[in-house]
């Protein structure tokens, strides 16, 4: 197991008012993701666990990436992951990230 | 085969119960937005055991458990999620069930839903897996001696095995679908102890037509088949209500009575066909590719009807 941790800073608060919200599924090849609302609007955190080792660059990339596109400011991101790919990793953030804007 | 791999429409309750989450199942089964989940993700209640074994845990220990309603009625339910270590019951994912049965003595609901989608105890926290089970038939038992009926619902991924079976056999009412499967022992389990001649565990046709929803119904295993779509297990779920049985004495020996007269009519049939032959059905081999409706009208065509005591 390898736990990872990002601090972004971003440009706005992610939009929306729900607290939380979680996607995805523990599985092999696949990750769940739990959102909270709980933040500073300009903070974003990420924790990540994670059963495979050695890829901390390529989730900071993904990281990275997800936080440009989304400007998920005031989350708390924590993710359980079983091995998913980067693009499975970028697709549950953007699940996770509209579930939080709905009303 | 009546299965629906890729809906056609958006409703939640037109969607394929097996391909659906745990929670997904939840969301459309009961009433729109009534559902209230205790101990969710946030409060991160995960395994303690599992990081002994570099594995990684799941924020709700693959156990989802709440309240909400059921056109109108009160219900608490617990989905477990399948595709998270097959469904496997462990020390937090069988606790927040037993606690939910426990609880169902207190706040006396309309029923008890038990999702099912399960291979059976964890076998990384098995100990506490197996006191698990044992704790939730208990619960189970006094939650029906309350006249609280508690109902299970077959038709995910990893099925119904091993401890989880043990559990359904203990439920007033089973719903099941053909995706669904109801048993102790899965097909690897046996293949592995008693070799691929005693059962082929590769063999789709054969693990189907053992352990499926269609033989389940057929035998009075299971109470209900119905079509892999969440609102047709809403429906069956709705239905069981009034028919739960009670839990007395007269139930229980009529289901000894039931269990020993099926071992002397079928206990020398070597497959699943001689036995629905014996029941009357005139072409065992078509019943896999049966419709949902075709399947309800050769269960209408027997001469005995169905078996359910329980």
């Amino acid at each position: 197991m390898e736990k990872l941790s990002f601090r972004h800073t971003t440009r706005t608060a992610l939009p929306g008012t729900r607290a939380s919200a979680i996607t995805g599924v523990v599985a092999s090849g696949n990750l769940e993701v739990l959102l909270e609302r709980n933040l500073a609007p300009d903070a974003c955190h990420v924790e990540i666990d994670t059963a495979i080792k050695g890829y901390a660059e390529v989730w900071a990339a993904v990281v990275a990436d997800f936080v440009a596109r989304r400007q998920p400011g005031g989350l708390t991101i924590t993710i359980n992951d079983g091995g998913a790919r980067p693009d499975t990793v970028s697709l549950r953030l953007a699940q996770g990230a509209r579930l939080m804007e709905l009303p | 085969m009546d299965w629906k791999p890729v809906a056609l429409s958006a409703e939640s309750r037109d969607q394929s119960w097996y391909e659906a989450s745990a929670r997904a199942r939840l969301a459309g089964l009961l009433d729109v937005d009534t559902f209230q989940e205790f101990i969710g993700p946030e409060q991160r209640q995960m395994s303690p055991h599992l990081p002994l074994f570099a594995l990684p845990r799941a924020f709700d220990d693959g156990m989802i458990v709440g309240r909400g309603r059921l056109d109108g009625r009160d219900v608490l339910a617990a989905a477990q999620e399948g595709r998270f270590m097959g469904g496997a019951f462990g020390e937090i994912h069988g606790a927040k069930l037993v606690g939910l049965l426990r609880a169902a003595l207190a706040v006396k609901p309309a029923a008890v839903l038990i999702l099912f989608d399960t291979g059976g105890v964890r076998l990384q926290e098995a100990n506490a897996g197996e006191t698990a089970i044992a704790e939730i038939m208990r619960a189970i038992t006094q939650v029906r001696a309350a006249g609280i009926p508690v109902i299970g619902l077959i038709g995910g991924r990893a099925g119904c095995y091993g401890g989880g079976g043990l559990i359904a056999g203990t439920c007033a009412h089973l719903v099941i679908s053909e995706g669904g499967r109801l048993s102790v022992s899965g097909p690897e389990v046996i293949e592995t102890n008693k070799g691929a001649e005693e059962f082929d565990s590769r063999d789709r046709a054969l693990v189907w037509r053992t352990m499926g929803g269609k033989h389940r119904r057929l035998l009075g295993a299971a109470d209900a088949f119905v079509a892999d779509t969440i609102g047709a297990f809403r429906e069956a779920a709705l239905a069981a209500i009034p028919e739960a049985p009670s839990f007395d004495l007269a139930t229980l020996e009529a289901e000894q009575a039931r269990l020993e007269a099926r071992l002397e009519r079928f206990g020398d049939t070597r497959d699943a066909t001689e036995i629905w032959g014996r029941l009357g059905v005139n072409d065992p081999a078509a019943v896999p590719s049966l419709t949902t409706e075709g399947f309800d009208a050769l269960l209408d065509s027997l001469p005995e009807g169905s078996h359910h005591a329980r």
